[in-house]
């Protein structure tokens, strides 16, 4: 039971709040734009990757099943 | 919405009763003085949930409905269309609405923005391409409008009572530093002078400073804060005073917990009682009354966040993390405040208590976790030398 994240770049402003909630997974370096670590990180982190989407003021970050 | 959604992802399969005065179903309120004003987004974007996922959720919503009572002894809530409803718990979450200025009530051209209805208002006299728009008050959401007015090419007057805008929170410089965004984007920013009166027989026609100056306006929108939405609870027996007072884990009577705008409550982390209008307070506050309401707080941590909001400012993107005050230390820890890409970092009583970045994101992030964390200023200061 896997997942996929996909980040939605043009809505996306990083604001970084997603790397404060899940740093093994999202970051945004110097240059101001967000790096995905690991798409398809396992279901130990799945809750912080959930709670980054629902907190992610632009709703820019989609979890897909599968 | 969030707590309600939360209720249901913690698995609550009861019914749950979504009240709100408003005719729309929940929306986003950021992008309003942003992209909506702006004309670059339809407003139905903003929309939060989707019919689809409403059914998913299976909440029963009572729109354009407003609570006008509520009875914690009989555990009801009255709405002004003579309908009760009874509840096992309830959270609070009525935000907050604008404060408006006497003098300019019946005053056609004269606005505040809140809600989606303004910003649509305020867009189409946008459209209109007035002469001359004036902002009173310059707060965060005023300056906003300002920069997004500007940004459509339009006249902008923006009027500050205070000396300095953004002093109360930012202090001197740093208010100073963004005031000056504004000047240098053709903002005509003028402070130290309140709005004395406004002139026009239906519709604005000019404003009037208190040292006599009279500015030109087709349309003003005033930005002089907001007030908690708390009239409905007078009766209630809750203890009101600035927002609905609430304990360390946002419970506010019996069976009720408060959460957003509306909701004061002492955050541990800070040893202060604290109201925020910010987003991503609501969204995670709302959370955890929700929590707090479905399993009784026995087992939760006291709700004690560092605030955080983003503002958008013509191309710089502001953030502000924790607590400040005017009188706190500054320390600029990384960029440069000329180049206007920088992150200043605040200090009181031997703490690290907030960090303002200027398209510093990452910084902002890095330091709100140190704060959190309840980092020494000396701490922080040393770690910023460090990675410099
Ligand atoms: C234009 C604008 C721009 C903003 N930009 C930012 C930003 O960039 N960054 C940021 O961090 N924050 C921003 N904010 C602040 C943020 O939107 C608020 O903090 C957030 O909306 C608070 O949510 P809430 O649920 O507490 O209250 P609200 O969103 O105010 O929701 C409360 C709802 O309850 C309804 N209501 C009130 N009384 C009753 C009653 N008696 N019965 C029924 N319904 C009632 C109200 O009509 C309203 O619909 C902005 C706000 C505005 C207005
Ligand atoms: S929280 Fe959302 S907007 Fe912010 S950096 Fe992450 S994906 Fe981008």
């Amino acid at each position: 039971m896997g997942y996929r994240i996909q980040v939605d770049f043009d809505l996306c402003e990083s604001n970084a709040i997603c790397m404060q909630i899940a740093p093994e997974v999202f970051e945004v370096r110097d240059d101001d734009f967000l790096y995905i670590l690991n798409e398809e990180p396992g279901d130990e982190i799945k809750a912080q990757v959930e709670e980054a989407a629902q907190r992610c003021p632009k709703q820019a970050i989609a979890i897909a099943e599968g | 919405m969030r707590a309600a959604e939360t209720l249901r992802s913690e698995g609550f399969d009861g019914t749950i009763h979504l009240i709100g005065d408003e005719p729309h179903l929940p929306y986003d309120r950021p992008p309003l003085s942003k992209q909506v004003l702006a004309g670059d987004w339809q407003p139905d974007r903003v929309a939060l949930t989707t019919p689809e996922k409403n059914e998913d959720l299976s909440f029963e919503w009572h729109l354009s409905s407003k609570a006008t009572q509520l009875n914690i002894a009989e555990k009801k809530i009255a709405l002004d269309s003579g309908q009760t409803i009874a509840y096992d718990g309830a959270i609070i979450a009525t935000g907050a609405r604008c404060i408006s200025l006497r003098m300019a009530e019946n005053l056609q051209g004269v606005y505040t923005l809140r809600g989606l209805d303004d910003a649509i208002a305020i867009r189409s006299e946008f459209d209109n391409s007035p002469q001359n728009v004036v902002v009173v008050g310059a707060g965060f959401i005023g300056a906003e409008v300002a920069a997004t007015a500007r940004q459509r090419g339009l006249n902008v007057t923006m009027i500050e009572a205070a000396e300095i805008p953004f002093e109360r929170v930012l202090g001197a410089e740093m208010g100073t530093v963004t005031a000056d965004v504004h000047r240098d984007n053709g903002v005509n920013v003028i402070t130290g002078t309140p709005v004395e009166s406004f002139k026009g027989q239906t519709r604005v026609e000019k404003v009037v400073l208190g040292d006599g100056t009279e500015l030109d306006a087709d349309v003003v929108i005033v930005g002089i804060g907001v007030r908690p939405n708390t009239e409905w609870l007078k009766d209630s027996g809750l203890v009101i005073d600035n927002g609905v007072i609430c304990d360390e884990k946002c419970q506010a009577g019996p069976g009720i917990v408060a959460a957003g705008d509306v909701a004061r409550w002492p955050n541990k982390l800070f040893n202060e009682q604290m109201r925020v209008e910010h987003w991503d307070n609501a969204v995670e506050q709302g959370v955890y009354a929700a929590r707090r309401l479905l399993h009784g707080g026995q087992s939760m941590d006291p709700y004690a966040p560092t605030p955080w909001f983003w503002t958008d400012q013509f191309d710089r993107k502001i953030q502000l993390a924790g607590r400040t005050r005017p009188t706190d230390e500054i320390k600029v820890i990384t960029g440069s405040v000329e180049e206007r890409r920088f992150a200043t970092a605040y200090g009181r009583d031997g703490k690290l208590v907030g960090i303002l970045g200027f398209n510093r994101p990452r910084h902002v992030m890095q330091y709100k976790q140190m704060i959190s964390e309840g980092t020494s200023w000396d701490d922080a200061l040393n770690y910023a030398k460090e990675q410099s």
